[in-house]
């Protein structure tokens, strides 16, 4: 058995995704998506490009707006209210392909500025939970530096640590490794797995099956738009059902 | 094999000699920069000879130029007397200094005052200019700046800018409390200020239309005069049909929002604003006034000119166009269709016309929109114009330092929960900003250079100064290059602070090391 196999997953439900459909114009995007999360879950998403995966995650936090269906965060109803969604917001957590860091601002700052804005956190002690942070991604000694300054593999961390500074409940990745150096791969996926360690409920969306097999407790194959196989890691990657999962596997772990 | 104490590595350095004298300083500099080949000879050569012309040709002018005399007259038989050829009759400066910086008709024993204004703006811009090493608390003082500037160089009371001052305090009290009022609270007072937001709207358009009826039988020719009738009694009789249904409209969209909150709240501080400076203004100053007299003897804009009227007119726009150019650009980039309508017409329509329009619209059109007996300061009127008119170009500069932002910028910022407002003022404008300062400062440098325009529509700004009092007074008459070149020193200053300044400020701010 794989480590992730060890780690807790909890009853209670974090998201419950019904029915979810969702279309950019005329073309239909996601159909008919049915998720359920519990807390503590470390869910990887795989598919083609274009299937929607980036697409589904972001709905979660209401990046996109969804048109059919339900998606219920953390016992949040999402919908157009305002609050909700800033309620959503602050609790979900997310990472970005392209880091997207703030580079007008210094590292601390990333890590601050939402806390101190959004929970309204006295900035002393906002600055010792980003340096709480900061150590745990492991780059302390950057943090008045700017953006700018620091590898693609570092300013990833950075980014995760600005995520955990607003102490979410669950936290979004969208392939967090594919604009990065092989060589900086791990320092970004070993941060990921701690946190999957701490019992952070993640859904991260990657190629990196490495990391799918040892942190994943569910992996979930996509292809235009639905969800096409779900699945333990061990069971998906040894005997895949449909035949669109066996030609994908085929596909990316040939080379 | 001998055993001889040969070393392979020496052990005292050489000490430094100097490169030959070939390679350093002047010699080398002009033979990489100027002498580099053929080429590159040929044209410092040429630009030399034209330089040399030049200060030969201009250099007596300056050097004879003849400082003390009462008269352009005066001045020639001094150049005369001394047998010079030609010579600068830089006399007009001193003869015509107060007028030049002041204008004309400024008292002479008030001088003091706007020089204490000018000198107090050195003081009052630097923690805005100079944010990162002038503490926060400083920025108060620029805060009331604006007031104390406005009541040494008008005059009056100072009660008058004191109780504006406390208006405008008041009034963001008032915001903060109706935007922290319970739901059902705020629902009553949606009601109240919805009904009076509609008669007020209702009213406007009323007597808007009544002045479009003066307009149009105040222009065009005999003939002519049937067309801009026709228009205006349309405008007016669909003015009078709808002004009813607009006010009721009004207030029932401000009714509607009360539980919501942002348009209540919004409309509510601008009626107690108006309803402060409208009605309570001149009571309240004119007998604070009555018990403690703290009044300077009044100057009315009329008198106002010179490099001062320039330099008022240049501050006030630029500090004014920066924050509604902001506005203009978000609210061009809303999602709401009617803001977004009304800041793209605003921007097309002003970019569309010139200045010098807009000037003679302010001139003579805008006392027209206004009722009879209400006197509309010409300078504020004016300074309206100048400051939409750059707004424009602000907005669309800063338009495109937005659309530079990557789109990631706006969902990090969103997916963090940070709300609209908080979003773009850490996120998006430092940023965009940032990239629009070259833009910016070059229409700021247009627009403060924009403002001789006025000498057009009869201000005497220093240029209307030069061009009316001066060249056409008997003592100084067809006198040319002293004065207007003082005028053009005078400009290239300033101008050529501001771009300095904005240069320190671009490496100020380069933090992202591309
Ligand atoms: N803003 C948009 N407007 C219209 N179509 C879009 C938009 N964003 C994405 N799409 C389309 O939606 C589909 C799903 O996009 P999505 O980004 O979710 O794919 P993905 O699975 O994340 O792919 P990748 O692995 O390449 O990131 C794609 O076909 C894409 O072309
Ligand atoms: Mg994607």
């Amino acid at each position: 058995m794989t480590e992730a196999a060890q780690l807790q997953v909890s009853d209670e439900v974090a998201i419950i995704i019904q029915n979810m459909n969702k279309w950019y114009g005329s073309f239909h995007v996601l159909r008919d998506i049915d998720l359920t999360v519990n807390r503590g879950e470390r869910i990887v998403i795989c598919g083609p490009s274009g299937s929607g995966k980036s697409t589904l995650i972001r709905c979660i936090n209401a990046l996109e707006e969804h048109q059919a269906g339900s998606i219920e965060v953390d016992g949040t109803l999402l919908s157009s209210d305002l609050k909700n969604i800033d309620k959503i917001r602050s609790e979900v957590g997310m990472c970005f392909q392209h880091f997207n860091l703030f580079p007008h601002l210094t590292i601390l700052e990333n890590c601050t500025l939402a806390p101190i804005w959004v929970r309204k956190t006295p900035k002393k002690e906002a600055e010792e939970t980003a340096m709480h942070f900061l150590a745990k991604v492991k780059i302390p000694e950057q943090a008045d530096k700017y953006p700018g300054q620091l590898s693609g593999g570092q300013q990833q961390r950075v980014a995760i640590a600005r995520s955990l500074c607003m102490r979410p409940r669950i936290m979004l990745f969208d392939e967090p490794t594919s604009a990065l150096d092989p060589e900086m791969i791990k320092e970004v996926l070993d941060t990921m797995i701690e946190l999957a360690e701490d019992g952070m409920t993640m859904l991260c969306v990657t190629h990196e099956m490495g990391f799918a097999r040892q942190v994943a407790n569910r992996v979930i194959f996509m292809d235009a738009g639905q969800i096409v196989e779900q699945n333990e890691p061990e069971e998906f990657f040894n005997n895949p059902k449909s035949d669109r999962t066996k030609l994908f596997l085929s596909q990316i772990l040939g080379h | 094999m001998t055993d001889t104490n040969v070393s392979f590595v020496r052990h005292e350095q050489i000490p430094p000699s100097p490169p030959p004298a070939r390679e350093s300083g002047v010699i080398k500099w002009a033979r990489e920069n100027l002498f580099s080949n053929w080429f590159n000879s040929i044209l410092t050569i040429i630009a030399l000879y034209f330089i040399i012309r030049l200060v030969w040709g201009a250099a007596p002018w300056f050097l004879n130029g003849v400082w003390d005399a009462a008269s352009i007259r005066e001045c020639r038989d001094i150049l005369a007397a001394a047998g010079k050829e030609t010579g600068a009759c830089f006399a007009v400066l001193v003869d015509r200094w107060d007028h030049l910086l002041f204008g004309f008709k400024y008292p002479a024993d008030a001088y003091w005052r706007p020089t204490l204004a000018f000198i107090l703006l050195l003081f009052a811009a630097a923690p805005a200019l100079f944010y990162m090493y002038v503490p926060r608390r400083f920025l108060l003082l620029t805060a009331a700046y604006p007031f104390i500037a406005y009541w040494l160089i008008w005059g009056g009371s100072l009660w008058v800018p004191i109780f504006v001052a406390a208006a405008i305090i008041a009034t963001g009290f008032v915001f903060r409390i109706v935007e922290n009022m319970s739901v059902s609270l705020r629902t009553y007072l949606a009601a109240v200020v919805g009904v009076a937001a509609g008669i007020g709207l209702a009213y406007l358009l009323f007597s808007g239309a009544q002045e479009l009826r003066f307009i149009a039988g105040s222009i065009g020719g005999e003939g002519l005069r049937v067309i801009p009738f026709a228009l205006f009694w349309a405008a007016s009789i669909f003015t009078y049909i709808f002004f009813i249904p607009m006010g009721i409209f009004v207030g029932y969209t401000i009714y509607q929002s009360g539980e919501d909150g942002g348009l209540v709240t919004l409309v509510t501080a601008l009626l107690a604003i108006f309803v402060m400076l409208a009605y309570l203004l001149g009571p309240v100053a004119a007998g604070l006034n009555f018990i403690i007299p703290l009044e300077l003897s009044a100057v009315p804009s009329r008198d106002m000119g010179g490099y001062m009227l320039s330099l008022i007119l240049g501050t006030v726009c630029v500090s004014l166009s920066i924050p509604l150019g902001i506005v203009l650009a978000l609210g061009r980039q809303s999602r709401m269709p009617l803001i977004k309508g009304v800041c793209v017409v605003f921007i097309e329509f002003v970019r569309g016309v010139p200045l010098i329009t807009l000037l003679f619209v302010a001139n003579v059109m805008l006392a027209y929109f206004m009722p009879p007996q209400t006197n509309f300061d010409l300078i504020l009127r004016v300074i309206i114009m100048i400051t939409m008119f750059s707004s424009a170009y602000i907005a669309e500069v800063i338009r495109g330092g937005l659309a530079a932002l990557p789109k990631g910028q706006y969902e990090a910022a969103d997916s963090l929960g940070l709300n609209y407002t908080q979003a773009t003022r850490l996120i998006i404008l430092p940023q965009a900003l940032k990239i629009s300062i070259p833009g910016i400062v070059n229409v700021a440098v247009g627009l403060f250079k924009d403002t001789t325009l006025v000498s057009v529509i009869s201000m005497f700004d220093v240029v209307g100064m030069i061009r009316g009092p001066i060249q056409q007074s008997t003592d100084w008459i067809s006198i040319y290059w002293e004065v207007y070149g003082f005028a053009a020193v005078c400009f290239f200053i300033v101008c050529y602070g501001i771009s300095q300044y904005s240069q320190w400020l671009e490496r100020q701010l380069a933090t992202d090391h591309r």
